[in-house]
């Protein structure tokens, strides 16, 4: 279970996330985009996913029973190969329905001080 | 870029395959077994493979940037409603359409529709595209 005390909470990266153009291409592959000069509009998921789970790894959550309920992006300009990320994570909700943990995390990928991407993501840890 | 509200936007076919997952799990880093592993999938109640909700999200993200182009988009939320399930040695196709909603100082709300095998996978999608 969640520890309550980090409902609010804001866990920021000590390492930043080097983009590379490799890792762009990879991801616009597995979709058929061909235009390889910024990266796809679900890419930042890669970083935020793994990154979020890195800083919240102490929370209580049982990641091994996490299923991804919902996704939102809200994209300030596309991630281009270059882009050194630093991930910040918050559990903005968190509620218990019929034994399952609904946890709301909201992941800001930064680039110095320029807000890139923010991204919502709805886990549901399975009772 | 010219779009209307109201205007149906002409669907498009996406296939998903066991080697697609594989590639999704190396471009993406997430390489949960439910998503490759047939006997894990079964042990934990799944019916067989399912592809990642978020490549199922990743191709209708394809979807939006065929409009204008991945740096014209802006917004992009879905729910997970249905896991679809990838069966061993073919393709299952995942079909992708929309309507454009409401446009506002040059963005335009994108409705999305993905079904996979008349079934809707994806929940109030909806994509914000600049024209």
């Amino acid at each position: 279970m969640l520890d309550p005390d980090l409902i609010g909470r804001t866990f920021v990266g000590a390492n930043a996330t080097s983009v590379t153009q490799d890792q762009i291409n990879q991801f616009a592959a597995v979709i058929g985009e061909e235009n390889l000069t910024v990266a796809p509009p679900t890419f930042s998921i890669s970083i935020s996913l793994d990154q979020s789970q890195k800083l919240l790894q102490d929370s209580g959550l049982d990641w091994s029973r996490v299923v991804h309920g919902e996704q939102k992006f809200e994209i300030k300009r596309p991630i281009v190969a270059g882009d050194q990320l630093i991930c910040s994570s918050t559990i903005e909700s968190y509620r218990v329905a019929a034994g399952n943990e609904i946890v709301s995390v909201r992941s800001d990928l930064h680039a110095k001080d320029e807000l890139v991407v923010s991204t919502w993501s709805t886990l549901v840890v399975r009772a | 870029m010219s779009l209307s509200t109201g205007q149906e936007l002409a669907p498009k076919r996406y296939l998903i395959n066991r080697a697609l997952l594989k590639q999704y799990a190396d471009a993406s880093g997430d390489q949960n077994p439910i998503h490759q592993d047939e006997a894990f999938a079964k042990s934990v109640g799944l019916p067989d493979v399912i592809a990642h909700g978020m490549l199922t999200m990743a191709l209708a993200g394809k979807f939006l940037s065929d409009l204008n182009g991945s740096a014209a988009v802006v917004e992009f939320s879905a729910k997970f409603i249905k896991p679809v399930v990838v069966p061993a040695g073919r393709d299952v196709e995942l079909i992708v359409s929309g309507k454009v909603g409401e446009i506002n100082e040059g963005i335009a709300k994108i409705e999305i529709t993905a079904m996979c095998e008349d079934v809707k996978v994806l929940g109030v999608a909806k994509g914000a595209v600049r024209i």
